[in-house]
This record gives C-alpha cells, structure tokens and sequence, in this order.
C-alpha cells in the first residue's frame, strides 16, 4: 500500500513562450504511516508535486501510482483516490463556504456518498482532532479566528478519513504560537491514526521536530531524501539553495569546532540540550 | 483547468506590434472594426482578412493559441447566423414548412460569420500585444480631452486596469478553490444543469469572499500609498511616438483607402 511516483516531469505553459518546467524526473514513494517533510525554497516545485499526489495535475511525463495501480490510466476512481490521499491546499481557510463549521466538514464525507449518520460521525470525529470543540459547530466559519479556520479546513480534509494525508505550508501566515498549536496537532493525528502524513514547509525548523524523513526540493529536482540528521549534515549545500539546517544545528556544529564533545546529529532542542548537558558535563569531571 | 480562456489575455513575445505605442493599437483596432461595418462586398472582406493575416504573422503570436479562444464565442455566431439564415427576406432557395432560405439570406449570413470572425481575432490581436497596463494609458491618453467636459477620465482608466489586473488573479484563485473542492470530492462536471448549479456554490461563495477580500487589501495599500487620483499625476514611462508608430498609422490610412476605393471600384 504505498503511493508511487516514478520519473515525474511536469511543465506548466508547454505551449507557450513562458513553458517552465516545475517537476524534472521526480522519483518518490510514500508508504504507509510514514511522517514525511518535503521542504524546498519558494518555487522549487512542492505544490506542483502534491497536486500530483491525488490526481489534481497529470503529469507531463512519468507514472503516478497508488498501490501499484496507475491513476492515470483509463477508468481509473479518482474520486476514491482522492478520499485516500487528502490533500490540504496553502491557505486552506479560503475554502470556506458553508453556513457553519458543522456542515463545512461534512462536505467531504458528503461527497463521498456515505449515510448522513456516518458523515456526521466522520465530522465530529475530525473536528475532535484538531481540537475545536461542540460549540463552534454552529457558529459561521467566516467569524473564527485564523487559526481556528485553519483547524476547521483541516478537519474537513480529514473528515474524509484519508490514509495519507498531505498538508501545503499548513503554518503559512500563523503567529507562532498558532504554528505549534497546527504542528503539535498533526503529530498528535499522526501518532493517533497511524496514517502517513507529508508535511510541506520551507521551514527546516517545522519540519525537524515531528518528522522522521525529509525530502528536500530543488528546482524541480530532489536534492535529498534521507532521515533528518542525514539530511542536515549538508548544512553548506543546504544554504545554497536557499535553505538553512535548524538553529540547533549550528550552534552543535559550532561547539564541535571548539571542542566540546556534543552529538552533531541532534536536530530537536530536546536533543541539543541534552547532547550538550552531557558535554559540559564531561569537560567539568 | 480554468487557463484554456485565451479571449483577452496578454501573450508574452518580442515582436513589431508589440512594440508599437498603445495608442496606435488601439486607434488601428478601432479603424478596423470600423472598417469591417463600412465594407458590405466579399473582396473587401478578402483585403480586411488579409491585412489582418499580416498583423498576426508580424505579431509572433501562434495562430493555434489565438484560435483556443474563438470557441468560446463560436456558439454566439452561429446563433447570428442561423438567424441571418432564416430571416433575411430575398429569393428563396430552400423552403422548410414555414421557414425559408433566401438567398439574401445565404449572402447575409456568410457575411456576418466573416465579419464577426475578423471583428473578433481582429479584437484579441490588440489584448494579446498589449499589457492591460498599456492599453488603460493609452486609452486615458486618447479620452484625455474629455477632461474639459468633467469626464473622469483617469478614474474610469484606472477601474478598467484594475478590473484587468483582476481577471488573471480572480481565474487563479478559481482554479485554486475548484482543486481543493475537487480535493474535499466535489464534482464540478457530472449532474444535470441543476446538480452543476447547486455544485458551483462551493466555488462562488469563496471566490466572492477572496474578492472581496483583494479589494480591501488593494483599497488600503492604494491609501497607504496616499493615492488621490489623477490631478497631477506624472507617468513612470509616459508614452511617446516613435517612427514605427507614425509608419503603422500610415500603413493604417493606406488600408483604409485601399479598402475603400476597391468598394467605390466595384460598384462602378
């Protein structure tokens, strides 16, 4: 059970003067209950790359398949696929449109033809995981605060009960205290419904705390795809392409340079701190 | 999805027209329109659909990209047609129970599909040389003495570009919308007409939301920036001719008399 993707290219305009190639020979596979960060600069071509992932976008060139079935073969469900891969578009909150956030998450399941009992079910259960509680249910969603809207797209997304869930730059434009309430919830989701999540960010600090792979972006291409120590060990060639290793990991490599014996691995402040503990404490014996 | 509309829409390249003053775009696109209602015989036709042949080749705009765009209009002119067709009283030719075809009516029909194809390739030439910026100073340059007589002038040129900024922005977040519905399983193709009304209400009501949302920012970006209108106002590049601009209003004036000495020349 895994989705697929094979030497995905993808040009936007091919019959223009202004063709630009945004996906070139993408090879990736997102298997089951894995938490992924896809992180790359502004236009390395993440949003074109999820689009691929539910069958929103063909790809120009390439094979994109879900359990080993390609969904851009004739005939193929991919109203089902998409029920299966959610997909949580940048700003999600601008797809509001129902009277209030009760119905608004129903949407989905609705559309997936289910019992009014079991999308009901479907959307209190979604709402209970990001967290907002009975009372908003019958409030319009345009009245909330951003970051309950936020909460509210997401639940719809997830009301379709999808096994892998892909979320673009989910703490776009929050305060950071609303960017951990999101990032705290969806590792909670994640370690509750065992689905696979794909999470995109430009932020290696978003990313390095939840996730156990990181595929990075560059230019249509994928530069890295490894765990998240491995990946940031490539702080040099991570900051020409625009991109920076999370603060901790300077700071370790900063103090390996003057000796201190710490673990340069670490990627987590809980990890730096006690790598670091366990250093000072050593040169102190 | 949504990006298919080429109808009015700017087409990036290098080329004599698009270089040209928007000014003169705009006069020699409302000269031919002009001229297409004054001609009435098929050699004019032949002279207008050959001037415009040029035009696209010296535009460098593709021939296929243009035509994307007619399909949307073509369903407009066979209703003008068949209309011409049925009603245009003359010698009939075909008789179907109570309708007739005359053959005024084939000449009229034939003639209004000619005039409507040219008035509309003719039309979408100039939009797709022109940035919708250009074309609102030009058109503000042209209306300039209007200003005498308390015509708003600048207002009216500035709704019109900001309403054509907006078009290429309003279809994005179209598009955006419609694929996180699609993503949430809504169906925007299947159903009667009912169904498909009923299935637009999750892409209307944020769109309007976002609209509203842009004008806001744009309002208050507009202020902060302490606009106040035209009074005054200087351009960061103001148009000015140049040679190749006299040489098409030239071009634009031969035509012009070409076309109508041929139509004094064949009813002689």
């Amino acid at each position: 059970m895994a989705l697929q993707l094979e030497h995905v290219s993808y040009i936007y305009g091919a019959d223009t003067t202004l063709s630009v190639r945004a996906l070139d020979d993408i090879c990736l596979t997102i298997p089951d209950g894995q938490f992924i960060g896809l992180i790359g600069h502004t236009g390395s071509g993440k949003s074109t790359l999820v689009q691929h992932l539910n069958g929103l976008i063909a790809p120009t060139a390439g094979v994109v398949s879900y359990n080993g079935r390609n969904i851009w073969e004739k005939g193929y469900p991919r109203k089902e696929l998409r029920s299966q891969v959610g997909l949580v578009f940048q700003y999600p909150e601008h797809q509001l449109f129902e009277v209030d956030v009760f119905s608004d998450v129903c949407f989905g399941p609705k559309n997936l033809g289910l019992p009014e009992a079991e999308v009901h079910a479907r959307a209190q259960r979604a709402l209970e995981l990001v967290g907002i509680s009975e009372e908003y249910y019958k409030q319009s969603p345009f009245e909330l605060s951003g970051g309950q809207k936020r909460r509210v797209a997401i639940a719809g997304v997830l009301a379709m009960q999808p096994k892998i869930l892909v979320l673009d730059e989910p703490t776009a434009g929050l305060d950071p205290r609303g960017r951990d309430e999101i990032l705290g919830q969806i590792a909670l989701l994640k370690k509750e419904t065992r689905i696979s999540v794909v999470l995109v960010s430009h932020s290696m600090e978003d990313v390095a705390n939840y996730v156990e792979r990181i595929v990075v972006m560059n230019q249509g291409r994928i530069l890295y795809d490894d765990a998240p120590a491995a990946v940031f060990s490539h702080v040099k060639e991570l900051e020409e392409v625009g991109l920076a290793a999370p603060q901790v990991t300077y700071i370790l490599h900063r103090l390996a340079q003057e000796g201190f014996d710490v673990d340069g691995r670490a990627t987590t402040i809980t990890e730096a701190r006690d790598t670091i503990l366990r250093a000072v404490r050593k040169k102190q014996v | 999805m949504i990006r298919e509309i080429t109808l009015g829409q700017y087409y990036q390249t290098q080329s004599v027209l698009h270089g040209l003053d928007s000014r003169v775009k705009l006069v020699g696109t409302l000269t031919y329109i002009l001229s297409l209602f004054v001609v009435n015989n098929f050699l004019g036709y032949l002279l207008a659909a050959v001037f415009l042949a040029i035009c696209i080749l010296l535009s460098h705009v593709p021939f296929r990209y243009m035509i994307k765009g007619m399909k949307a209009v073509l369903f407009l002119m066979l209703f003008a047609a068949t209309l011409n067709l049925f009603l245009t009283p003359g010698e009939a030719v075909v008789r179907i129970w109570k309708l007739q075809i005359t053959d005024a009516g084939i000449a009229m029909a034939a003639k209004m599909a000619i005039r409507l194809t040219l008035l509309i390739i003719g039309s979408s030439l100039m939009t797709l040389t022109t940035t919708p910026n250009h074309l609102t100073d030009g058109l503000e340059s042209l209306l300039g003495p209007f200003k005498k007589w308390k015509v708003p002038v600048h207002e009216v040129a500035m709704m019109m570009s900001i309403a054509l900024r907006f078009i290429p922005i309003l279809l994005e977040e179209t598009d955006k919308i419609m694929k996180a519905q699609i993503a949430r399983g809504a169906d925007f193709d299947s159903g009667n007409l009912l169904q498909k009304a009923k299935a637009m209400v999750p892409l209307l009501v944020p769109l309007f939301v976002a609209a509203f949302r842009r004008a806001n920012d744009l309002a208050l970006a507009m202020e902060a920036r302490c606009y106040r209108g035209g009074e005054g106002r200087t351009k960061m590049k103001p148009l000015v001719y140049h040679t190749n601009d006299y040489l098409a209003y030239a071009v634009l004036a031969i035509y012009l008399t070409v076309l109508i000495v041929a139509g004094r020349i064949l009813q002689l």
